[in-house]
């Protein structure tokens, strides 16, 4: 019976922490804005981005090289926008309200995705310089 | 019997937790955040405490049994001082630092005294149930304590994004291992397929340590409202 209860209470908290981790990551890269180069190469135009976007976004980071410190992020950003897909899937029909609310975050998640690619493409570049140097 | 992935994520974790260490020390924060970076010496210990234990006497050993678990036991415990020095950090303006220290110690002697009297009916092997049973009851306590602290923060708005960091990551920690134990003793059938997860977690947790050491600087600042997991209408 305990074992049980505890059971249901640390599921339903370990997804409440992982979803308010995701968003003090998604709110820490709100604050950064994206280089007028990456708006260029991804055709963002404004400071919205669509969440339907973060797949593409996440496919164009994955060809830039690694800087080696955004694994854990990434890998939690995009965990955390599968949650918010699963739950568009089943709550717009029935709660428009947390349809909207999945929107926003799920361009969050775009927006995040940009930014990483933007600090991917000035790790390349910075790379590119370095090496450009050497020889 | 253990595996490659099994020896990968313990040494992945041991590497980790001295790696947190080293983080604190090169961005000279050790001491600001001393329990957290203790707990973090202590599991780093422990890993080689274990896998000493493990080359000497075997895998199915009641000696690695119980190192394992008593380690565990006694590294949770660490755990509720770094949790103990978090809350210090959140109500340290507040003048309430020594409430919450006499409040963590009550309620880590009552949640072993209630794991004691748990088991006490049982006549077999009872000390080893009791570490069982205290791990999960501890991982229990400190999801709860680490929900408290979150909500505080909330309440207090804390804006400082590492701090914020260290108690959600603690959060997930708690909450992943309390259900495992949880489910361990509910279906122990299903153990040699979740077994891994505690040394998962072990790593997850440092990895977050150490992103939040690296790239979030102590003077970051985030308004609370983005970070609650409800949040309420504009």
């Amino acid at each position: 019976m305990i074992a049980s209860l505890i059971l249901v209470v640390s599921i339903a908290a370990l997804l409440q922490f992982f979803i308010s981790y995701c968003r003090a990551i998604l709110a820490a890269y709100r604050k950064v804005e994206i280089s007028a180069e990456t708006r260029e190469v991804t055709g963002i135009e404004n400071a919205h981005v669509d969440g339907s976007e973060f797949q593409r976004l996440l496919q164009l980071v994955r060809l830039c090289p690694e800087a080696g410190d955004d694994g854990l992020e990434i890998r939690a950003v995009r965990t955390y926008y599968a949650i918010l897909n699963a739950v568009r899937m089943f709550f717009r029909p029935v709660a428009p309200a947390v349809g909207s609310w999945v929107e926003q975050e799920r361009a969050s998640c775009a927006y995040f995705a940009a930014v990483a690619l933007d600090r991917r493409i000035a790790h390349s570049r910075e790379m590119m310089a370095q090496l450009a140097g050497r020889s | 019997m253990l595996g490659p992935v099994d020896y990968f994520l313990w040494f992945a974790s041991a590497a980790l937790e001295l790696g947190v260490v080293l983080c604190a020390i090169w961005k000279r924060t050790f001491f600001r955040y001393f329990t957290l970076n203790l707990y973090m010496l202590a599991a780093f210990v422990g890993t080689l405490v274990r896998y000493f234990v493990l080359t000497s006497f075997g895998f199915s050993s009641p000696h690695y049994l119980y190192t394992y678990y008593y380690s565990d036991a006694l590294l949770t415990i660490c755990l509720y001082f770094a949790l103990m020095g978090l809350f210090v950090h959140v109500f340290e303006e507040m003048g309430l630092a020594r409430h919450v220290r006499v409040a963590t110690l009550l309620l880590l002697g009552g949640t072993a005294l209630f794991s004691y009297q748990v088991i006490s009916g049982a006549n077999d092997r009872m000390t080893d149930r009791f570490v069982v049973e205290l791990s999960q009851n501890l991982y229990f306590v400190g999801l709860v304590v680490s929900y408290i602290l979150a909500g505080s923060m909330m309440k207090v708005r804390e804006t400082r994004l590492r701090l914020i960091q260290f108690v959600l990551s603690f959060g997930v920690y708690f909450s992943a291992l309390a259900a495992f134990y949880a489910a361990r003793n509910m279906f122990p059938v299903l153990l040699p397929y979740v077994r891994w997860l505690p040394a998962l977690m072990g790593t997850l947790l440092p990895l977050a340590w150490i992103y939040a050491y690296t790239k979030v600087s102590e003077e970051t600042r985030l308004a609370t409202s983005h970070v609650a997991a409800v949040q309420h209408s504009k």
